[in-house]
């Protein structure tokens, strides 16, 4: 395996198509426990009671490959080079179907994970950084992406003492980082966050201070998209519903 | 130094050194002959001593059924399509191919990355892109390229059950019904085909001869290639 580590640009094609598009697609991003989804979830039901077209995508969705996914996971059949093909297969579905088709007809796009997940997660599994890379050169660049920045402690602690069992992938046991399902996926979450690091840094992502109120989080990330917004519109002038 | 290179960047994890098996691709459209050639391949093959293994498109354990699924009901996007192909490729390869190959086994594969390479760039993908997502494959150590024109692969596919939806390239509709859309989405795939065998180094061989004719040339070849590359240590002597 070449051990190249320069990033790929994301070629000039992908930028352009966005231009075409009248959407906007707002993605977050972060480990579990970051409190992504509360934030995303909140700005969706303010972008809707504001009048905005909204569409909500979430990671690992698509109906058809989701089967194959569940059936991998199940019988931990996956390799990491398996489990970053099928979780591209799953996005792309969705780009192709759902994603893209939004941002043509003008909504507003809020995707909770995008493909920074996929290139942490990924690279973590040991798969090669700039494959994975090119791999998901399909993507719409999101308007905006959003980082959601916690100290593993603190993002352990609101997963750990919510969440019964770790299922294997999720806590990182293919790695064999530590036979013990909770201290495995201390090290897996822990090499993510250093990913996360080294991709805001190289997408220009948004760092939100996730330590700080839902409330707070909420003020800064509605200011934050405000000025990337349309005005609100529907039919005869009226707000969507 | 190993015999084997990858088609891109490779896969982390894997030596080259440790395969010590032979990679032999069949490429060519239904119909061109490829599961006869193999079988007769794999029976001359092992009269000779040679333990074979064999592959082939959507058999893998993980992604043959989400496959076959998405197939039925043509609701999964055109790119999608193309990287669960990738998928359940990546799956025969760590489970299928490449333990063969560590065992030092004569892999037959019929179609191989080439295969899914043409078909994801007649519906649009990136030509550039779509080679660098297989950079993870081994190159074989020689790709057979049964080569068919479609007025004679026409005639084979009506005496073998008629057009089928996907191999008319249906699923993009590039014509009014299923013989129009066929013999543009064949001839696209040949195109790509052709551009591939001559950037890959393809045998291509004239899928209109005998039988016996194109057997012969390929346990030509195949036996030339095993003679040339014998295997170190537990090499199987000739009965």
């Amino acid at each position: 395996m070449s051990a190249t580590e320069t990033p790929i640009p994301i070629p000039a094609a992908h930028g352009e198509r966005r231009r075409e598009y009248s959407g906007q697609l707002f993605i977050v991003e972060g480990i579990d426990g970051s409190g992504k989804s509360t934030q995303l979830s909140l700005l969706a039901q303010w972008l809707r009671s504001s009048g905005y077209p909204v569409v909500y995508s979430e990671w690992n969705s698509s109906p058809i490959v989701r089967a194959t996914t569940r059936r991998g996971k199940r019988s931990k059949l996956l390799t990491p080079l398996t489990f970053s093909l099928i979780h591209a297969t799953d996005f792309s579905d969705r780009v192709e179907r759902e994603i893209i088709p939004s941002l043509k007809a003008g909504g507003i796009v809020l995707a909770d994970r995008y493909v920074y997940t996929a290139f942490a997660r990924d690279v973590v599994r040991g798969v090669n950084r700039r494959w994975v890379r090119s791999l998901y050169q399909f993507a719409p660049i999101p308007t905006q992406a959003f980082y959601f920045r916690v100290p593993l402690d603190i993002a352990l602690r609101r997963i750990l003492s919510a969440r019964a069992k770790l299922k294997h992938y999720e806590a990182g046991l293919d790695l064999a980082l530590h036979a013990d399902p909770s201290e495995s996926y201390k090290l897996f979450q822990s090499r993510l966050l250093t990913e996360y690091e080294t991709i805001v840094q190289e997408h220009g992502l948004t760092v939100m201070d996730a330590t700080l109120s839902v409330e707070a989080q909420q003020r800064r990330l509605r200011a934050a998209i405000r000025g990337s917004l349309p005005s609100p519109r529907g039919r005869g002038g009226r707000p969507y519903a | 130094m190993p015999r084997f290179s990858w088609y891109g960047d490779g896969m982390p994890g894997v030596s080259l050194e440790d395969l010590t098996g032979w990679l032999i691709v069949i490429e060519g459209t239904d119909g061109a002959g490829r599961t006869t050639h193999i079988d007769r391949l794999r029976l001359e093959l092992e009269r000779a001593g040679y333990a074979v293994a064999e592959t082939g498109l959507t058999r893998s354990d993980l992604a043959s059924r989400g496959i076959r699924q998405a197939k039925r009901g043509n609701t999964l996007g055109a790119n999608a399509f193309n990287l669960f192909y990738a998928t359940d490729f990546a799956d025969r390869l760590q489970h299928q191919i490449l333990p063969a190959l560590r065992a030092g086994f004569v892999m037959l594969t019929d179609r191989y990355i080439y295969s899914l390479i043409a078909r994801a760039i007649v519906r649009g993908a990136d030509p550039e892109w779509i080679r660098q997502v297989y950079g993870f494959a081994p190159k074989p150590d020689a790709v057979f390229y049964l080569r068919i024109e479609i007025p004679d692969l026409v005639p084979r596919v009506l005496t073998s059950g008629g057009f089928d939806y996907w191999e008319s390239g249906m699923d993009i509709r590039m014509g009014a019904d299923l013989y129009d859309s066929f013999v543009k989405y064949q001839g696209a795939l040949i195109g790509q085909f052709d551009r591939l065998a001559q950037e890959d180094g393809f045998d291509v061989i004239d899928a209109t001869r005998t039988v016996d004719e194109i057997h012969g040339y390929l346990w030509e070849k195949v036996s030339a290639l095993l003679d040339k590359n014998p295997q170190p240590a537990w090499s199987p002597e000739g009965v």
